[in-house]
């Protein structure tokens, strides 16, 4: 599904890494190794070279906003627009939305909610749930369950599977073996720039 | 003219630089130790303003439109320094100072060459008694909406780098993300001169008012002038302002819709 042969930006690559459909890779190692500059080199948000594809279409012969509603990158601290929680949903399917929210412990009410008063929990989720409502092809989660008590991390990786299942690749980035082991079906290991395929 | 012009003299002068004489005694006094700063600033005060005189009267008495426009070229150079002199945060690689330059260019030209030939009217159009003055009224006013547009948009394009992300990893174009800060700068780089408007006459004479007035003319054609003056600066003013925010809008972003913040760098004023 998709396919990255040699990326490379600062201090970073080159890589090459394959996430099929189905697929939940684990993206592990130490901090400050280069795991969120990775995420942000496929979903394009800083200068980077490579040859990217999505189901067989290179990433410049679509517009950067068109790769990146279908390779959709979700980091571990989002910012928001708007200052209550429904403006950030404007144009998506409610329905679809509040179905998500709920499956992540997260009432229909909280479209209503103030932004400057969500828990780093919540503002989780919801970047979590607004990133499923554009129905992405591939989901690049940056630490999904980082702020998460452990109810809510079972939420998430219980979606996350789900999701997969339906036939989304995801890639995510995690400092939990347990989790890594968990949920993943396959393992990269990150140091100094470089990838390697983790023993499981 | 209705009124009298007074003539001064040196003799004024150095009546007038007396005062001069007690701010330095009231540094001394006081212990403020700025004796040596009054003295150089009054020093370059007469020295560039004697010097000025002089190239204006050249300038004025030769009327050519090469020279006109060589010096009109100068203040506008010089205005595109003032402009990115003032900002602590700006472009790297001298694009806040091209930008700046360029809107300057545009707008203060436009506008001035409009008001010479359509409202001032002199005979030539590029009389430089007129142009020069005009045209250094536009750029005074233009440069600081120029320079706050650009300083505001920088800097909230950094401040709120997470939420213009959270839209652009959402597949929103960085035009569509960017859209709330632009108008929010150039809110900003317009205030100063819709201020300056609203007080004109109440609180503040507009010094070129006050110098016509100083010089004989009558009041109420004093007004008129300085009306036009306001209009047309509003308009130089948001034109210059305009064209600066959105090309630095354009430059702090890329092709593959991204935010460029590495095209920023940050200086202590």
């Amino acid at each position: 599904m998709l396919s990255v042969r040699n990326l490379k930006r600062l201090s970073i690559g080159p890589v090459d890494l394959d996430v099929a459909a189905h697929d939940i890779v684990a993206l592990c190692g130490p901090s400050g190794v280069g795991k969120s500059l990775l995420l942000r080199a496929i979903a394009d948000l800083d200068p980077n070279e490579g040859t990217l594809s999505l189901l067989g279409e290179s990433r410049e012969s679509m517009s950067a906003p068109d790769w990146r509603r279908q390779v959709m990158y979700v980091p571990a601290h989002t910012g928001w627009w708007a200052d209550t929680v429904e403006p950030h949903f404007a144009g998506l399917s409610l329905a679809l939305v509040k179905d998500t929210l709920h499956r992540l412990g997260l009432e229909s009410t909280a479209l209503g909610w103030q932004v400057s008063n969500l828990s780093t929990g919540e503002r989780q989720r919801l970047a979590l749930a607004r990133a499923l409502a554009y129905a992405p092809k591939v989901l690049l989660l940056d630490e999904p369950t980082s702020g998460l008590d452990a109810d809510n991390a079972t939420r998430v990786e219980k979606l996350v599977g789900e999701v997969a299942a339906g036939g989304v690749a995801v890639l995510f980035v995690t400092h939990d073996m347990a989790q890594a082991k968990r949920l993943s079906t396959r393992r990269l290991d990150m140091t100094s720039g470089q990838l390697v395929e983790g023993t499981p | 003219m209705t009124g009298v012009y007074v003539q001064l003299s040196y003799i004024d002068l150095a009546i007038a630089s007396v005062l001069l004489l007690l701010a330095g005694g009231l540094s001394v006094a006081m212990n403020l130790g700025l004796e040596k700063s009054l003295g150089v600033a009054a020093l370059r005060t007469t020295v560039q303003l004697t010097l000025i005189g002089l190239v204006l009267k050249m300038l004025f008495e030769m009327v050519s439109p090469l020279w006109t426009g060589l010096a009109a070229l100068a203040m506008i150079l010089l205005a595109g320094r003032e402009v990115t002199a003032r900002q602590s945060i700006k472009l790297r690689g001298g694009w806040s100072y091209s930008i700046a330059t360029s809107a300057l260019l545009t707008a203060g030209g436009i506008v001035t060459i409009l008001a010479l030939t359509t409202a001032v009217r002199p005979e030539p159009w590029y009389d430089p008694r007129f142009a020069l003055p005009l045209l250094g009224m536009m750029l005074g006013n233009t440069l600081t909406g120029i320079s706050v547009g650009m300083e505001r948009l920088s800097a909230t394009l950094k401040r709120e780098k997470d939420a213009i992300e959270a839209r652009l990893v959402l597949g929103h174009a960085r035009r569509d993300a960017v859209k709330p800060y632009v108008r929010e700068a150039m809110r900003a780089g317009l205030i100063p001169i819709i201020n300056a408007m609203s007080a004109a006459g109440l609180i503040s004479l507009p010094g070129m008012m006050t110098g016509q007035i100083l010089a004989g003319v009558d009041p109420t054609e004093a007004v008129k002038y300085q009306i036009l003056i306001m209009f047309l600066l509003a308009g130089t003013t948001s034109l210059g302002a305009l064209m600066a925010v959105l090309a630095t809008a354009k430059r702090l972003g890329d092709e593959r819709d991204r935010l460029r913040l590495d095209r920023l760098k940050e200086t202590p004023r």
